[in-house]
């Protein structure tokens, strides 16, 4: 009960003390401050980093996975890229036999010149593609339809584009029905594909014109030996990323004929092996700067037991004073260490501020790389009880030797 | 009765050398009591009287506060008894600079037990009792010598101590001061509180009922005030210098409570011992 008590009044003693000494208060806890103010620049800058990166894999679905040609390293099993290409055989029987995909998609791609009366583009971005493309992609259509699967059986000259397409090949505001020469042949449009912005390490050619053909026709009108680039899949559930590598290979080295011991002539990505790997490169990144930042609040400790013990010397008197009104030496110690805790608080509040502020000019400075930066709450959490802790443990000593004081000696300490 | 003191021994160990403050030293003090303790410097007052207030322990030897064997607490329980027996009142006041007069007198409060709830308004009572009723926000370094003092006493008094210990509560103040802050100290006598004074001034002492002599560690003398050899012999001269001071225009007010210019050389009063200071009647003479 007095401890209650004792503690509510130490803690605004405490303030007080160190709102009279501002400037001796702000030196002695630079090291928190800086300590503090690291850790949440940091940790505020490489959380937005990875959200941004965590987004544009979210664009491309978590659950997605490559499988493509490999050419095997070894001299001996020397191939060619073509030799390595999925065939469009090997992509029905994954679709068939790979229990953990929900569905495959195989891609035909290609670099044609594409015309709009005396509008012409060179070697634009042609992909065949399957209908199921469209569940799998989650680019909206904006206008027109997608492809069914009649135009694939029936091998239809259509195509969708996207809109950069309609500025760049001079379109009507709704081309839809509108024909436009692919390699010299005509195709209809029959929709308007979203343009998925990719933004930081994805971004690419993927912003300008684009165009979509059915597969089949891709194969049969611009080049049947089109390659098949990596084929997309769409995993059951993210926790199925090492079963459908096993899979694909079961399938694949089966119909490649490739011995045991044999190198794969494929390879099965998947995305969430991509985040894995970035989530651990960022928290090597956290935690190296965590060590600076652990330093750095030793350092502030330090600085916090000396000034602490001067404080305890200063006021040796009062000490006393206080014992002698009855004050336990369990009480004078508690009153030091909140002390401490409080001058250490204090500047892990200033220090939080200034993180705040870092984060805050980061995210001004490079809004497109960092405008998701933020402080996590577990960041604070983290510095603020850190600091406390640096704050019990360098307090605990000048403490510990203000309660011993004898309470005469104490009183007549000059 | 409220303090029995059996062969009170106490030893300052300096390095190889000790210091032998107190030697054995036996005293009773009854409730209700007001005791002027006098001597030499050096004779072992402020000793003594920080083992009566528990703020140090003896060497060896009984002490007995209220009947609770006080030797043979642990530091804990004698915090205790310094925040509910006790009320020191400190040459130097010792009260906290940056807290008002009302802060400084809760201080006590703070770490009690009993009157948690009531401290503000015990606060309040005590000061006024004190005749402070009007500086209650008024920090140290805005009241005069004699109204610190005051605080210090309200302090004293706010937890409702068994007994009262002052070690030269007046040693830093004026003459009129004094006196002020004496009257107190009788008034609070009169209503039933124990005090116990540390002093060197006659004047001072003259007040209590009774005066305990320290040489060396040892109770020399321990009479009541009225029976006091020195003591007489101070009043005697007060007197004598009262009438000298009476011839003249300027001497109004003659009597034990005035400070005299100058006194007679100190007739021989058969001082049992020739260690012991005489008549010490003024601060111009103490040290
Ligand atoms: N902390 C200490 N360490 C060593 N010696 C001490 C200590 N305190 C007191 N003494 C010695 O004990 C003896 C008694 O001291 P004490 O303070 O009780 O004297 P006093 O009667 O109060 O004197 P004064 O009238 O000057 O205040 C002195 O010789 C002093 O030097
Ligand atoms: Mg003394």
């Amino acid at each position: 009960m007095i401890l209650i008590r004792v503690l509510f009044q130490t803690v605004f003693l405490a303030i007080g003390q160190i709102w009279s000494n501002k400037i001796r208060s702000m030196l002695t806890t630079l090291g928190i401050i800086i300590g503090v103010a690291a850790v949440i620049a940091v940790v505020g800058v490489l959380s937005g980093l990875e959200q941004q990166v965590l987004d544009q894999f979210e664009k491309f679905g978590t659950k997605r996975v490559f499988i493509g040609g490999k050419r095997p390293d070894g001299i001996r099993g020397h191939r060619e890229w073509r030799q390595v290409q999925l065939t469009i055989e090997e992509v029905r029987a994954i679709d068939e036999h790979v229990e953990s995909l929900t569905k495959v998609v195989p891609m035909w791609g290609g670099s044609y010149r594409i015309e709009n009366g005396d509008r012409a583009i060179e070697s634009v971005r042609i992909a065949g593609i399957w209908p199921e493309w469209h569940d799998i992609e989650n680019r909206q259509i904006l206008t027109g339809r997608p492809f069914s699967a009649l135009d694939e059986e029936l091998r239809r000259q259509v195509c969708l584009i996207n809109e950069m397409a309609i500025e760049e090949l001079n379109l009507n505001q709704d081309p839809i029905g509108d024909f436009i020469l692919i390699a010299g042949r005509r195709f209809q449009i029959i929709g308007i594909v979203e343009t998925i912005e990719l933004t930081g390490i994805f971004a690419g050619e993927e912003t300008s014109t684009e165009a979509f053909v059915p597969f089949a026709t891709a194969r049969f009108l611009l080049n049947p030996y089109g390659v098949i680039i990596p084929t997309w899949g769409e995993l059951k559930s993210v926790d199925d990323a090492e079963t459908v590598k096993q899979e694909v290979a079961f399938v694949l080295r089966t119909m490649r004929g490739i011995e045991p011991g044999e190198e794969d002539t494929f390879q099965v990505q998947v995305m969430q092996n991509f985040i894995d790997q970035f989530n651990t490169m960022a928290n090597v990144m956290k935690a190296g700067a965590g060590g600076i930042v652990a330093i750095s609040l030793l350092v502030g400790g330090i600085g916090i037991m000396n000034i602490m013990l001067v404080s305890v010397s200063e006021r040796t008197r009062e000490i006393g004073l206080r014992k002698a009104m009855g004050a336990k030496p369990m009480i004078i110690l508690m009153q030091f260490l909140v002390e401490a805790i409080v001058l250490c608080l204090a500047g892990a509040a200033v220090g939080l501020a200034v993180g705040q502020g870092l984060v805050f000019l980061a995210r001004t400075v490079s809004p497109e790389q960092l405008g998701g930066a933020s402080v996590p709450p577990w960041a604070i959490g983290l510095s603020v009880g850190f600091s406390a802790g640096i704050g019990i443990v360098f307090g605990m000593f000048p403490a510990i030797k203000a309660a011993r004081l004898n309470p005469i000696d104490a009183l007549r300490h000059e | 009765m409220a303090i029995e003191i059996r062969n009170l021994k106490k030893v300052y160990k300096m390095g190889v050398e000790r210091v032998h403050a107190l030697r054995g030293l036996d005293l009773r003090i009854e409730d209700n009591e007001f005791v002027a303790i006098m001597g030499a410097s050096g004779s072992g007052k402020s000793t003594l009287l920080n083992m009566i207030g528990c703020l140090d322990r003896p060497t060896s030897g009984r002490y007995l506060l209220s009947g609770k064997p006080t030797h043979k607490m642990r530091s804990g329980q004698l915090s205790r008894i310094r925040n509910e027996e006790i009320g020191f009142v400190f040459q130097s006041f010792e009260l906290l600079p940056r807290a008002t007069a009302l802060k400084n007198v809760m201080l006590p409060l703070v770490y009690s037990r009993q009157h948690m709830f009531t401290a503000r308004k015990r606060a309040k009572e005590a000061l006024e009792r004190v005749g402070l009723g009007d500086r209650m926000r008024h920090k140290p370094n805005q009241l005069s010598g004699g109204q610190r003092q005051r605080v210090a006493i309200a302090r004293a008094l706010v937890n409702g101590p068994s007994i009262i210990l002052a070690d030269e509560p007046t040693g830093n103040l004026d003459s009129t001061t004094t006196q002020e802050i004496i009257a107190l100290f009788k008034e609070l006598h009169r209503e039933g509180q124990t005090i116990i004074i540390v002093t060197h001034e006659e004047s001072v002492a003259g007040h209590a009922e009774r005066i305990v002599r320290l040489c060396d560690g040892l109770v020399q003398s321990d009479l009541p005030a009225a029976k006091d050899p020195l003591h007489r012999e101070y009043r005697r001269a007060v007197a004598a210098a009262a009438q000298v001071a009476a011839h003249e225009i300027h001497a109004d007010k003659p009597g034990i409570d005035a400070e005299p210019k100058t006194l007679p050389e100190p007739v021989d009063n058969g001082s049992p011992t020739p260690t012991t200071r005489k008549i010490t009647p003024s601060k111009e003479v103490t040290p």
